[in-house]
């Protein structure tokens, strides 16, 4: 099944200058019932996001008119904890197409990837500017180009950042790795009577 | 990349490899495959738009464990979208011709606790299962990790997963623990050395004496929360204490096959002086019980110790989040936690819900009662440890503490069922994840051991174990 390709993006950002950002914060377990991909954007950082009352709380990044794009910057660590892949699918229906942090916990990167969402990994400096570039202000556009694999910030400053070859292919076409692997059936299945 | 001197992380690798092409991660075959009913349903939708069959039913198991109800598990769930949920399972492994054993069934339970338990975990082999603590099975010496849904759908279409190779890191405890001192224990003292995320990138085999001394049911809990700081799984060499589990339980090979296995088994080790990416090594002898007072495992410290001060961090980038969670926690930088007043006591989860943990908690509150500010919930990890704690008697002593023992299910470990920790609440638990709202909206998680968490139900406080023992 052929996902949204990705090649460059140019928008505003999302702050989220916390650390450790785990999987239970970017969609709680509570809110893992539903059988489908669809749907978990209304339920992304819940409990951040809104009060016991579910009235949304104003001092929230993603609740602050002032903040808007398809970039979300957070602290490093992010997505550490649980497998689900629902967070991945929140940060997508929620509006996002790339997270940029300056580390990524491994089983969140890939389901990122397998995802059409964009984990780009900079340096804690380079963090730390986009962050003040934000701050300073809000309307300031981010560009994220998978070809060239850099991120580029509106005074032309830039930090390359790496993705692994062939998780770019497949994101910049369309691909998944289902696809890849069942060309490998028969392969598979001499290795399964060999085994 | 082939090493001379290979890490037993390499050897069950390379043995599973089905092909390795430039440009591309391996392909790895998986031979066995665990599933819930959680991270399994978009994954079978996926099978179905494609037109594809499992490729090897056999080789998957699935279970209902994380949104159980944990009493009356005999009536129909009583949440709606949590029924639908389970239902998906059993309509999905119906359709597709996969082994289920649902609420009721005597080998339903927690799916890290009954694939050893059942004897489908076993030395060698490559596991996965959509969820993050299938690190668990490492304990016997396989290479088993968590993965996501898009992954699940691969392993039931391929009986692969695409994979990048992993890091190595090797862990080695020596020396002699003290009283008080076990295997939750050990893991909460080398996550708070390494971090939440000091491991991530890599695969980590814990070694040494104190490690090859402790029972495959402790092996596990420290196998179990090698995610937490980061790393892909964490795994055990196989030895005799192994293939003493192993033998005889339900899917084991049996009689000759065994023995003829267990001699395959017998050569799962690394090579001596293989070489590993990163190696820690830590004195058993220095670890003591321990609590952790965040909101992520790698906060985590001596039970005497006091909370590091803003002073105290190594990176002053971490203040922010540092005082958010201790904002999260109620506490204060600087402060004691021994003493601190604990509402709820949760024992349970894939980390510490076997026999041997129940056990540990009984032989501690034997004869003793809860103290009346706390609420005590036991959660055995599958319908076998609840059978068995009945047959050895240990339910009439949670009785008669005042304890409540429910059914199996990941319960409070993550508050997706009704087992909630209220907000502002302080729950001491012997799960694996003190994350905010992880037990239930505002709820504050304490991480520690069954034994800690048997003094605490005893006393209503943060207790140190080595005062009761
Ligand atoms: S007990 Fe907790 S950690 Fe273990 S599988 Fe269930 S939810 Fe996950």
């Amino acid at each position: 099944m052929s996902k949204e390709k990705f090649i460059t993006l140019k928008t505003q950002a999302v702050p989220l200058p916390i650390d450790n950002i785990d999987t239970d914060q970017i969609i709680p377990a509570r809110f893992l019932k539903a059988t489908t991909r669809e749907g978990f954007g209304e339920n992304l950082f819940r409990d951040w996001r809104y009060n016991s009352d579910n009235t949304p709380k104003a001092d929230f990044a993603l609740n602050n008119p002032t903040y808007s794009g398809k970039i979300l910057v957070a602290g490093k660590n992010f997505g550490c904890g649980s497998s689900r892949e629902h967070a991945a699918w929140a940060i997508y229906d929620g509006g996002f197409r790339v997270v940029i942090s300056s580390f990524f916990a491994d089983i969140f990167k890939n389901n990122a990837l397998n995802n059409a969402l964009l984990p780009v990994q900079v340096s804690d400096a380079f963090l730390k500017k986009i962050f003040a570039a934000v701050e300073k202000n809000p309307k300031t556009e981010i560009t994220v180009d998978l070809a060239q694999q850099k991120v580029i910030l509106e005074d032309g400053s830039s930090e390359a950042f790496d993705i692994n070859p062939y998780k770019k292919t497949c994101l910049m076409n369309g691909y998944d790795d289902i696809d890849y692997l069942l060309s490998l059936r028969d392969e598979i299945k001499h290795f399964e009577l060999a085994h | 990349m082939t090493r001379q001197r290979k890490t037993l992380f390499d050897k069950i690798w390379d043995a599973h490899v089905v092909k390795s092409s430039e440009g591309h991660p391996d392909a790895v075959y998986i031979d066995r495959h665990f599933i819930h009913e959680v991270t399994s349903p978009q994954a079978f939708d996926g099978l179905r738009k494609r037109n594809v069959k499992v490729f090897n039913p056999s080789r998957t198991t699935a279970t209902a464990d994380h949104n159980v109800p944990t009493i009356d598990q005999h009536l129909p769930i009583k949440e709606a979208l949590s029924r639908h949920q389970v239902e998906t399972l059993r309509k999905n492994c119906k359709d597709f011709g996969v082994e289920l054993y649902d609420l009721g069934h005597p080998y339903q339970g927690i799916v890290h606790i009954i694939g050893p338990e059942l004897g489908l975990t076993l030395p060698g082999m490559t596991i996965v299962c959509g969820d993050s603590h299938t690190s668990t099975h490492g304990a016997f010496g396989n290479i088993a990790f968590g993965i996501g849904t898009s992954e699940v759908e691969q392993v039931l279409a391929t009986q692969c997963v695409l994979q990048y190779r992993p890091k190595t890191m090797l862990i080695d405890i020596s020396g002699t623990l003290s009283k008080g001192v076990v295997a939750k224990d050990i893991i909460l003292y080398i996550i708070s050395k390494l971090s939440a995320s000091g491991a991530t990138g890599y695969f980590v085999e814990y070694a040494g004496d104190a490690i090859r001394n402790l029972s495959m049911e402790a092996r596990m809990t420290i196998c179990n929360m090698s995610i937490e700081m980061g790393a892909r799984g964490g795994l055990i060499a196989p030895d005799e204490t192994t293939f003493n589990y192993i033998k005889g339980r339900k899917f084991a090979p049996q009689g000759d096959t065994f023995d003829r296995m267990v001699e395959q088994w017998r050569q799962l080790k690394s090579d001596p002086d293989a070489e590993y990416d990163e190696v820690v090594r830590f004195d058993a002898g220095d670890i003591a019980p321990m609590i952790t007072y965040g909101t992520n495992p790698g906060m985590g410290m001596k039970v005497t110790d006091r909370i590091p001060t803003l002073n105290e961090l190594k990176d002053i980038t971490e203040q922010p989040s540092f005082s958010k969670s201790l904002e999260y926690m109620g506490l204060q930088p600087g402060a004691a936690i021994l003493g601190q007043a604990v509402d709820y006591v949760f024992i349970g989860s894939c980390t510490n819900a076997r026999i041997e943990d129940l056990r540990l908690v009984a032989s501690m509150v034997k004869g003793k009662k809860k103290a009346s500010n706390v609420e005590v919930w036991v959660v055995p990890g599958s319908k076998q440890v609840e059978k068995q704690a009945r047959e050895e008697g240990l339910d009439k002593i949670f009785e008669a503490a005042g304890f409540q023992l429910r059914q199996p299910g990941c319960s409070a470990c993550l508050g997706m069922n009704e087992d909630k920790i209220p907000a502002g609440k302080y729950c001491i638990s012997t799960s694996n994840r003190n994350f905010e709202g992880r037990q239930g909206p505002k709820s504050r998680t304490f991480l520690a051991s069954p034994l800690s968490a048997a003094a605490a139900a005893i006393t209503g406080k943060v207790t140190d174990v080595r005062e009761l023992v």
